[in-house]
């Protein structure tokens, strides 16, 4: 029985994550202004890094951990130097 | 496709419940990111997702595996030490960034209750000779001096 309401709310999770991410894509591609997007984008590389996580535990194998940690470097890294670009017009001085 | 190894009872509710509130955060954060108005409310929404939202997954992902491999697996603490530490960071910068590129351009967020800091308010320059200076020039040239501590900074032309 708890196996099953395991089963169940690990679907249930991918289901929220991936609709988060549609969420992110929409303000994404809708967003009236670059801060909005580089916003959305952050927030899609969370997401999918949440998403990989759940993925893990339903394959049950340890390897897509190491996939979400280097997902949520590149998000950090591309972050920041989109927020510095933003802030002067160049990434690297 | 699904290879769920079998749990103890407590384990398994225990890493649905944690693995279903952190989706949900998750979600109503970015539902939040689509649904304000402006950008300094929607910087806001995305970070429940940041730190609940991937805590709950990440707390779910240890417990599941520590119970699963009969052996505990804190390497999950590697990221959310680092999803903790950074996600500020990142938020900051964009701030920081927007607020810039919102002041260059003369549109500036409205602060509607509090009162403008000191530094926003423009101060008329004393030209030198041009009649007695009004009042409010010379209470802020009086406020100057207080500070700097020079007495004859009144009638400073500089």
């Amino acid at each position: 029985m708890s196996m099953t309401i395991l089963t169940w709310s690990l679907m249930a999770a991918q289901f929220m994550l991936a609709i988060a991410m549609v969420c992110a894509c929409l303000r994404m591609f809708r967003g009236p202004r670059a801060q909005d997007r580089v916003l959305a984008m952050d927030s899609l590389y969370l997401n999918g890094m949440g998403l990989m996580l759940v993925f893990g535990i339903v394959s049950g194998s340890t390897l897509y951990f190491e996939a979400a940690l280097v997902i949520a470097l590149l998000g950090f890294v591309s972050t920041v130097a989109l927020a510095k670009f933003l802030m002067r017009g160049e990434a690297i001085e | 496709m699904i290879a769920i190894k079998t749990l103890p009872d407590w384990a398994a509710l225990l890493t649905a419940f944690l693995v279903l509130a952190g989706a949900a955060l998750t979600m109503i954060g970015a539902i939040g990111l689509v649904r304000f108005r402006s950008f300094y409310e929607r910087v806001h929404a995305p970070t429940l997702g940041a730190t609940l939202g991937i805590g709950g997954v990440l707390l779910a992902s240890m417990v599941y595996f520590s119970v699963s491999e009969t052996r505990p697996v804190v390497h999950e603490i590697l990221i959310a030490l680092f999803v903790t530490v950074t996600t500020p960071v990142t938020m900051l910068m964009l701030t920081q960034a927007t607020l810039y590129r919102d002041r260059a351009e003369g549109r500036a967020p409205k602060i509607t209750d509090a009162p403008p800091l000191p530094a926003d308010v423009i101060t008329p320059a004393p030209v030198a000779g041009a009649g007695a200076p009004s009042d409010q020039t010379e209470r802020l040239a009086g406020q100057n001096s207080l500070k700097t501590g020079a007495p004859g900074a009144v009638s400073d032309p500089y």
